[in-house]
């Protein structure tokens, strides 16, 4: 056993990410901070594919490969059989991506979380259907283009909200986060492993293949979208108390945007709209995270 | 111990017998009162199992497939809507080769709403895998569900224990529910062969490439054989521990018999009178009853009509474009003899309607007097329609 969690690794070559894929980053760094007592609920996502064909696997703990709308449930009868066998140390992570969160598989996810099922539920955010290349999902972020939103039909509206999705459950947890922040990812996740119920963290996966950007911009661009405020880093404990981990100096979105060919088609008048966009939702947050702590 | 049990507390009494780990289910007529019996025993702690409330069908799959991989017991309940919703999973579960055991209550499918009782919602999934068992008596509902755990722990199967809506799941009729000592000696604590476990990490049901596929798939058929071949040795056990026997079909008069008709489920029961009545004519008709439907036991079923000239095939269920599903695997059934009997396809009672001695009566009469047998089958009792295209 290395002596730092943080160097064993459960993820090894071989797999079939992309270069720069976040999602690999993302999967590096939550079963570094889970450990080996984890068993994966994998619904049909990129990682179905980037985890390799039988008889090989790049991951080092046990996986359950399921079909694309069942994260949420698949996951529950692993929980109800580690129960019943009185394996109460093992965690039970559904691994999802955005297609299988917030569109096909959100019934479940939002029945288990009813539920209070004891599982963490991660969401890498990729933002569009990437495994079959680039369709529009409803994480798509306003304004994108994806090969079901072409040329002018480019999406017209807004990225859903899951996590405010989820904290209307009274979820016990529920946290944002992103592969240019692994510290506060590892902690995120190590402060959910030991949380009972149902825990959720969305994670902000860059996708240099599907965003039409230089793969070493992968985790450049992901950290720009927290400067930004685009994509805030913070949490929600019960439904009720929001932290706000990250306070950015308030960079411009068009910075952010200039770089990924998805958005070259926007003019400068449709970013100064996804600039105010972008300080509405912030401000919100900012009022949410005030209220819930007076 | 005898007791007075409608079908639905039947499948409850074996699920509790059978010691299952996880439930997962999803409330629909006429499967309600299986359920409810089931969260009794939860809550009276005389099942000790974990009972998972989902919110659709489709969920209540998906969990009892991760449970199950997580190597426990596992049973789950549903009819018509239900069942079809699941479809997928009903095929990832065999892919899987999960031995979920599932009480599916044949209902009509919608459209129009009809709670009552048709074949067409379990006889539409045929190609998925599952086993698919038959029946006929509340006794025989009960130790079918017993049945249908050792069957598919042995061979790496699901299986579907089937019961006429409202005719068999909310019929009361005198039970017997066996000793837990008895059904433990037939039925051994669930022993996975694969399984989830952090000790021995693997993957599963992941990508498998035109390499591996096929043989993946021709495994799943060998499972199928299997369950074919094992099934008098489970019977057997049955009969040794628990002192009954069903056979995956039933011949009754079948042997000198010119006209044999071929039914499933509880039209059954009103067959058998109809037999005897005929007999008692001096009228030389038999019956045989399809239990099993999937592995279909062709042999079986060959060996029991060579002999007679007419055979009628009872069918409430359709495959529209080519008539009851029943009659085409019978037919097919019987295409390797040299002189095949003629089989005549009817399909009635549908949606509910009363199949009734009324109804076999002219059945019987219309395979009698037939020139020859049609490809098409014969829709009995029906009113003047018009179809959309005319």
């Amino acid at each position: 056993m290395p002596e730092n969690e943080l160097d064993r690794e459960y993820m090894f070559s071989g797999h079939v990410g992309c270069p720069g894929c976040g999602a690999a980053i993302a999967m590096k760094f939550v079963l570094k901070a889970l450990g080996e007592k984890t068993i994966m609920v994998l619904p049909a996502c990129c990682w179905s594919i980037i985890a390799g064909a039988y008889p090989q696997s790049a991951l080092g703990i046990p996986v359950i490969h399921s079909a694309f709308e069942t994260g949420g449930a698949v996951a529950s009868g692993v929980r109800a059989a580690l129960d019943v066998k009185g394996d109460s140390e093992t965690t039970v992570l559904t691994w999802a991506g955005d297609g299988g969160t917030f569109d096909i598989g959100f019934q479940a996810l939002s029945g288990a979380v009813e539920r209070n099922e004891d599982f963490i539920y991660v969401c890498y955010d990729n933002e569009a259907y990437m495994n079959t290349g680039v369709q529009r999902s409803s994480s798509t972020p306003y304004g994108a283009w994806t090969t079901t939103t072409p040329g002018s039909d480019w999406k017209k509206m807004r990225k859903k909200n899951i996590v405010e999705a989820l904290v209307a459950h009274r979820i016990p947890y529920a946290a944002t986060t992103s592969i240019a922040y692994p510290e506060d990812l590892v902690y995120k996740v190590k402060k959910a492993k030991w949380i009972k119920g149902s825990r959720f963290l969305h994670i902000f996966s860059s996708c240099p293949t599907g965003w039409g950007l230089p793969s070493e911009l992968s985790v450049k661009i992901a950290r720009m979208a927290v400067q930004t405020n685009i994509f805030p880093i913070y949490e929600v404990e019960d439904g009720l108390h929001y932290t706000i981990n990250f306070m950015s100096k308030g960079y411009l979105v068009k910075e952010y945007f200039k770089l990924q060919g998805r958005f070259k088609h926007l003019t400068e008048a449709d970013l100064d709209q996804i600039q105010e966009m972008v300080n509405d939702d912030w401000e919100l947050l900012l009022r949410k995270a005030s209220l819930s702590q007076s | 111990m005898k007791k007075v049990l409608e079908g639905s507390q039947a499948v409850a009494e074996a699920v509790r017998l059978a010691r299952v780990e996880v439930i997962s289910a999803y409330p629909i007529t006429p499967q309600t009162h299986i359920v409810e019996k089931l969260s009794d025993f939860c809550a009276d702690d005389s099942l000790p199992a974990r009972f998972l409330r989902v919110e659709s069908e489709h969920s209540a799959l998906a969990a009892l497939i991760g449970a199950s991989s997580t190597g426990v017991r596992t049973f789950t309940a549903t009819s018509s809507q239900g069942l079809a919703l699941m479809h997928e999973l009903l095929h990832w579960a065999s892919g899987a080769r999960l031995p979920i055991v599932m009480a599916e209550v044949n209902r009509a499918l919608a459209p129009g709403w009809n709670i009552w009782t048709d074949q067409t919602d379990s006889l539409a999934q045929r190609d998925t895998g599952w086993i698919q068992l038959y029946c006929e008596t509340g006794q025989e509902v009960l130790d079918t569900t017993l049945q249908a755990f050792w069957l598919a722990e042995k061979v790496n199967l699901p299986v579907m224990v089937i019961l006429d809506a409202f005719f068999l799941s909310h019929t009361y009729e005198p039970v017997d529910v066996p000793d837990q000592e008895a059904v433990d000696r037939f039925l051994p604590s669930f022993r996975p062969k694969v399984q989830l476990d952090t000790q021995n990490p693997c993957s599963l049901s992941q990508m498998a490439p035109p390499g591996i596929y096929m043989e993946m798939r021709y495994s799943i058929q060998m499972a199928m054989e299997e369950a074919l071949t094992v099934f008098p040795e489970m019977e057997g056990a049955f009969q040794n521990h628990l002192g009954r026997r069903y056979g995956p079909v039933e011949a009754l008069e079948c042997k000198d018999a010119d006209l044999i008709l071929v039914t499933s489920g509880t039209i059954t029961s009103t067959a058998r009178q109809f037999i005897r009545d005929l007999r008692s004519q001096g009228k030389k008709v038999g019956l045989l009853k399809v239990k099993l439907f999937r592995p279909f036991p062709a042999e079986a079923i060959r060996e029991h009509l060579r002999s007679a000239q007419r055979i009628a095939v009872i069918d409430r269920n359709c495959s529209f474009g080519a008539g009851g599903i029943f009659a085409q695997e019978i037919r097919a059934a019987l295409c390797p003899l040299p002189e095949s009997p003629m089989v005549f396809g009817y399909i009635a009672g549908l949606g509910g309607r009363d199949v009734t001695l009324n109804v076999l009566e002219e059945i019987y009469r219309l395979t009698q007097d037939g020139d020859y047998a049609r490809e098409e089958s014969h829709w009995v009792g029906l009113r003047e329609v018009s179809h959309a295209g005319k």
